[in-house]
């Protein structure tokens, strides 16, 4: 009975979200509103990215470096595996879904408040008394904007890990050399572009989940705090899923 | 015109908030919606501009029954509409001009320099002049409710809303918000429909009153009929303030 309780609440959830990206996704009213929201938003989630992922990439291609080198790497095997493993580690997991599950936590919690706030607040009101299309005003340029930025932050944290790992290098754990070997080693460009593609996937599920849950909040700021965390909770497990599909439809 | 017919609105928990409503709201004139604190009047104005779609009942703009518009015939109407909320309302995240501007900005064809003109003279209407960079957040409550008249006189509006316009002001703020709205609808000759339970916003302006009692008609009429009503519910509602008492008993000698 719970749990015929719990697909129907889960259906009934899923419709709402689907309504709801169906009133996004309509032709802005003013291009001209819309743009300037778009470059905002791109900005905002986007730009003010950068630095959390430059900064947590950077020590996690260090970190990887570190282990590699003291827990795998051994005198039977090739010395450019530590470079190697951490470009494929960075590459093909971290730069993509791991990153993504921070930017869950900084950016939807963000955009769920944000409108959640704008809710309670009866400013979403407001605009639709104005007969603007608050879905499609609020949420379109949240949406496309970090699809937008978010294969930049994919390249960022990808040379700020390899940054990160050149660093434990010239600290001695391993010689440049053979990390720049390792990182070099069969190389494929389509690992980049795989993790690319994941992560714009990725950029549509943050953005949209934790809209729908701003969105649709009633109550006070209880409920807004409520509505961010259960944002980037449900934005990170349907990151996970949707992780093991791509990588399956990709590889 | 606006014209209410057997208005009905039940929620999915099964509460009828509005029973039977029936009133029409006159062209020209501040049009109050008064009664006690969940009686329903915001379910009644929020059914008015669409925000709540009502159970049963026609609500007819100029004959044009607005609950079987479409949803494209719904957003024309809409941007006939100005509206005040209770806390009104205002972005955020932009300044007291661009909030102003907002609704230029969406709608109008005007060119950027007209935009701003009539934005400032919006301001400058409500006396808000030299306001126009600042933040929501910088400027007073009353200051706030002055900003959403502003935005909401924009693009000159047939029907301009107001839920509870003097909620958290001083008496003396209420008054020159009172007089903001009411002169404005006389002379853009607006419809204009406020909720309050301020007896001195009914007192003051109140044209053409309605009064709800658990969901019904209680009464209507004008601000001069209220003090001779013999209407039981009304007067618990009116006289319940001492200082009112007082006047009606001053009235009677």
């Amino acid at each position: 009975m719970f749990a015929i309780k719990y697909i129907l609440k889960f259906i009934a959830a899923f419709g709402k979200y689907l309504d709801l990206m169906g009133r996004t996704f309509s032709v802005p009213e003013r291009m001209r509103m819309f743009m300037k929201q778009y470059v905002k938003e791109m900005s905002q989630l986007g730009v003010d990215s950068i630095g959390i992922v430059l900064l947590i990439s950077f020590f996690i291609g260090a970190v990887i470096c570190i282990q590699i080198k003291l827990n795998i790497q051994s005198p039977w095997m090739p010395n450019f595996t530590t470079g190697y493993t951490t470009r494929e580690i960075m590459v093909l997991e971290f730069s993509s879904s791991i990153m993504c599950l921070i930017l869950a936590g900084k950016v939807g919690s963000n955009i769920a408040s944000e409108i959640g706030t704008m809710r309670v607040t009866q400013q979403i009101d407001a605009l639709e008394i104005m007969g603007v299309n608050s879905a499609s005003f609020l949420i379109l340029p949240k949406v496309l904007g970090l699809m937008t930025m978010i294969p930049f932050l994919v390249i960022f944290s990808i040379v700020s890990g390899f940054l990160g790992a050149y660093a434990t290098a010239y600290a001695g754990i391993i010689t440049p050399d053979d990390l720049t070997v390792g990182l070099l080693h069969s190389f494929v460009p389509w690992f980049v572009w795989m993790s690319i593609i994941k992560s714009v996937a990725f950029a549509f599920i943050i953005a949209s989940v934790s809209s729908y849950y701003g969105y649709n909040v009633t109550g006070g700021s209880f409920d807004v705090g409520k509505a961010s965390t259960n944002a980037v909770v449900s934005s990170s497990m349907l990151i996970l899923f949707a992780d093991i599909f791509l990588t399956q439809l990709l590889s | 015109m606006i014209e209410i017919k057997h208005l009905y609105k039940t929620f999915e928990d099964g509460k009828t908030v509005l029973k039977d409503i029936n009133f029409t709201f006159e062209d020209g004139k501040t049009n109050l919606i008064i009664g006690q604190s969940g009686s329903g009047k915001t379910v009644l104005m929020k059914n008015l501009v669409g925000l709540f779609d009502p159970t049963r009942g026609e609500i007819l703009y100029d004959g044009r029954d607005f609950v079987k518009m479409t949803k494209q015939e719904r957003v024309m109407l809409r941007r006939e509409m100005g509206m005040i909320f209770q806390s009104a309302a205002l972005f955020d995240s932009m300044t007291v001009l661009e909030n102003v501007m907002f609704p230029l900005d969406m709608f109008s064809d005007m060119n950027e320099a007209d935009r701003i003109k009539r934005a400032k003279f919006c301001l400058d209407r409500v006396n808000l002049k030299g306001a126009e960079q600042k933040m929501p957040g910088e400027i007073s409550g009353g200051m706030q409710k002055r900003v959403a008249i502003a935005r909401a006189i924009a693009l000159n509006p047939k029907y301009l809303y107001c839920d509870e316009p003097n909620s958290g002001l001083d008496p003396k703020t209420s008054l020159v918000i009172d007089e903001l709205i009411h002169s404005i609808t006389q002379e853009y000759n607006m419809t204009t429909i406020m909720n309050t339970h301020d007896m001195n916003s009914v007192m003051g302006i109140g044209e053409h009153i309605l009064y709800i009692h658990e969901g019904t008609v209680g009464w209507t009429g004008t601000k001069d009929e209220i003090m001779t009503s013999t209407n039981e519910k009304l007067n618990s509602f009116i006289f319940a303030s001492d200082l009112f008492r007082k006047v009606k008993e001053a009235n009677r000698e």
